[in-house]
């Protein structure tokens, strides 16, 4: 050991940062910076990716005091269920005290990856100011801000390659902000703004496609036409990813002939999506992509139909993820089956989430894509109905599944032949996928579900929980039993105190646990947040009653608790009470 | 693997299952206000009666039970749920709304475009030239009464209601096919 530790002291620092480059997972990273006290100071400042699971786990300030050369920034803000509207607005998740500390710092930022962040267009504009190197924004599932934000990082960040705007709630202010990228950028290299709702200017993005030859990446929004798509496919036939606006023209007309001729250019494609309106006529001049791409999103495109669906599906024998609506049937995910065989990864979201009258999918759909597709690794399925059976039959067909996300449109619903509940399939599917990383469960379960959980779901890093379990036994068996959890949330279940507090320490080793609904005390909250400081423990409480009342004995409705660096957030609302 | 706890659960199945808590005792929902996440909406019963696994035995006539809503069930991102929601409603604006008109007696359907009428006269009129029929003029109290035909359409609940009821837009928004039904038919009479 002591002659390890000299050996490796003999590097020059410029050796040991030379050879930490090459990691770029920032797991790796960690890892590394637990070695000795030399190898975390080398990792520490030459660190530029940095990633925060939980903005409030670290202050900014702290962060960049750790990592002063970070380049490149992750944040996540409201817990997931926020994405269920489980969270009140306001809750927080505000990006500015980082940029604010960022500028101070003045740090070199050039990307920033945010989700479920709020941020304003103040900030937009702060950021778009203070960083000459800034690249990259990427924003997924987050609010606050307007196209006029949007205008500020297009008119000032002179080396924009990315923007990449995924399903955010974006005011429509009507300004021109695609118009706000001067002429003199050229540097972009993906442009997203298909969540957009409003009108763009055509001629401005037209001619911005024109002058960025490295354009690999562009997805429209609705308010894009046929034509238009037509003449900026003529002037970007490199482009790898498209997202098409609105699909719908005349199919005899002279637009949609030169569609298809320009589409016939365009043979990098790999990843298609859109359709935000389409017309089904008009799809068969996207089959000659079809042979080639790797990657399909429909899931926003109802308009076509099961059978133009299942067409399309036919060409498109190299794809590794498939995004679709249910609306494609048990038959339709039998194509799929026989067509698909790299798939990869398939979600099947639902067309109507509170529909009457046509009929989801079934298990079916799903026992037969598990036996035609042999590399079928993440799921994430929204169905009709289920079985035991063919669970463990998807169980047996895949055992490389990291993901596995099952959503029965009924929650509670049992195993559609047997009226049982759902335990044994889930059971067979955690005992077979020894990599499983993340699950959720839905249907009728008892704590048997989770016996089986906490046995076998070594690898599980996060579960969803909803409308499940008999009693604080399921909790127990998965707080004992998952080594590598790392994030929890549960809703609507039967678990109360003593599975909350039987193993307090445990909290400290994972991101976040939220529940709501559930049988938690406010006395039980309180007494973990006594016994553990480095937690913050968050009551949402929308009717004021709460704190002022005196009884500890009820029922606390949301708790969110987070392992935390930085004490208590200054930043919650009044129905936000920190234990 | 052992199955379980079967004979429990079908006990457990047999007693009405609810949205609510697994596990708590009382069969009725509380009269004080449910957790903030089971907000029941129905349309068409009191929240009291609503089952939410019991299966009605509806033969084919009866509209299905409306479905108790949950809020952020199914988990869908309500960005994703607005989107449909919204494209619903644009696919109607442009492709027109064409819908299916059948006349009993007539040997084929045909199909007429809602939008190109702007009130109920106007696509009256259009009917009785494309049938060659007389359908009359609505009244409130009598409906078509004392004419031979009368306009029915089916709205998106499955229910067939008389035409002229509800404000033409709402018409328009919810009707999804249209029959013209003999009078006699209308009034439930058979052949004399």
């Amino acid at each position: 050991m002591c002659v390890f530790q000299s050996t490796i002291n003999y590097f020059p620092e410029e050796v040991l940062e030379h050879v930490f480059d090459f990691l770029s997972s920032h797991r790796d990273r960690n890892a590394v910076s637990l070695v000795c006290k030399s190898w975390c100071r080398v990792e520490r400042f030459s660190r530029e990716k940095v990633f925060v699971g939980n903005c409030y786990a670290v202050s900014p300030e702290r962060l960049l005091s750790t990592f002063p050369r970070v380049r490149s920034l992750t944040l996540k803000g409201k817990p997931h269920f926020a994405d269920f509207n489980l969270v009140p607005p306001d809750w927080g998740g505000y990006l500015h005290p980082w940029i604010d500390a960022m500028v101070k710092a003045r740090a070199n930022l050039e990307e920033l990856r945010l989700k479920r962040m709020v941020l304003s267009d103040d900030t937009l504009d702060l950021l778009a100011h203070s960083f000459p190197s800034f690249k990259s924004l990427v924003l997924v599932s987050c609010e606050g801000f307007t196209t006029d934000g949007l205008a500020a990082i297009a008119a000032n960040c002179r080396s924009l390659r990315e923007l990449d705007l995924q399903e955010n709630e974006v005011e429509d202010r009507r300004g021109q902000w695609l118009s706000c990228f001067p002429d003199s950028c050229t540097s972009l290299v993906s442009l997203n703004f298909a969540c957009l709702k409003g009108e763009v200017n055509l001629a401005a993005l037209e001619r911005l496609v024109a002058r960025c030859p490295n354009l690999r990446s562009l997805r429209l929004n609705h308010a894009v036409p046929l034509d238009a798509l037509q003449r900026i496919l003529a002037q970007a036939p490199h482009l790898v990813d498209l997202g098409t606006g609105s699909f719908v023209h005349d199919p005899d007309s002279e637009t949609y002939h030169k569609l298809k001729n320009a589409i016939q250019n365009c043979t990098s494609i790999r990843s298609l999506s859109g359709f935000l309106e389409v017309a089904s006529r008009c799809l068969p001049s996207i089959y000659p992509l079809c042979s080639s791409l790797t990657s399909l999103n429909l899931s926003y495109a109802p308009g076509i139909y099961s059978n133009e669906l299942v067409n399309l599906i036919r060409h498109c024998k190299k794809l590794e993820r498939l995004w679709i609506l249910d609306t494609i049937g048990d038959k339709g995910l039998g194509v799929v089956a026989s067509t698909c065989k790299e798939l990869q990864e398939l979600r099947v979201f639902p067309f109507d989430p509170h529909g009457v009258g046509y009929t989801a999918v079934t298990e079916e759909g799903l026992v037969a894509v598990s036996a035609g597709c042999p590399k079928l690794n993440s799921i994430l399925y929204f169905c009709q109905q289920m079985t035991n059976a063919a669970l463990i039959t998807v169980a047996k067909n895949c055992p490389n599944f990291i993901r596995f996300r099952l959503c029965t449109l009924n929650p509670t619903v049992p195993d559609a032949v047997t009226q049982l509940p759902l335990d044994e399939g889930f059971g067979a599917i955690v005992q077979s996928c020894k990599g499983l990383k993340r699950l959720s469960v839905s249907g009728l379960l008892t704590d048997q579900v989770f016996l089986y959980i906490g046995m076998y779901a070594e690898q599980l890093e996060m579960l969803s929980i909803a409308f499940a379990g008999e009693s604080d036994k399921g909790m127990l068996y998965v707080l004992n039993g998952c080594k590598k959890l790392k994030k929890l949330e549960i809703r609507d279940s039967p678990f109360g105190d003593v599975a909350l507090l039987a193993d307090m320490g445990k909290y400290e080793t994972m991101r976040s646990l939220w529940m709501s609904s559930c049988e938690v005390t406010l006395e039980a909250c309180k007494k973990l947040a006594m016994k553990i400081p480095r937690l913050n423990v968050e009551i949402i409480n929308e009717n004021e009653q709460m704190e002022a009342s005196t009884d500890d004995k009820q029922k606390v409705e949301k708790m969110y608790l987070y392992r935390t660096l930085v004490g208590p957030r200054k930043d919650a609302p009044a129905f936000v009470w920190t234990l | 693997m052992e199955m379980g706890k079967a004979a429990n659960y079908e006990n457990e199945l047999a007693t009405e299952l609810r949205l609510g808590l697994l596990g708590t005792d009382h069969h009725e929902p509380e009269k004080q206000s449910f957790p903030s996440s089971l907000v029941i909406k129905s349309n068409k019963r009191s929240s009291s009666e609503m089952d939410y696994n019991s299966s009605d035995k509806c033969d084919q006539d009866c509209a299905p039970p409306p479905k108790a809503q949950v809020v952020g069930w199914p988990p869908v991102r309500s960005y994703r749920r607005n989107a449909l929601q919204q494209q619903k409603k644009t696919e109607s604006d442009v492709s027109g709304m064409y819908v299916k008109v059948s006349m009993d007696g007539a040997p084929y359907l045909r199909k007429i475009d809602l939008r190109v009428y702007k009130n109920y006269p106007e696509l009256l009129k259009a009917l009785e030239v494309m049938f060659k029929c007389t359908i009359g003029v609505y009244s409130e109290r009598e409906g078509y009464n004392g004419s031979d035909y009368a306009p029915t359409y089916e709205d998106k609940d499955g229910d067939w209601m008389l035409v002229g009821d509800v404000p033409w837009n709402m018409f328009v928004s919810s009707c999804r096919r249209l029959r013209i039904m003999k009078e006699s038919e209308a009034k439930g009479l058979g052949c004399l």
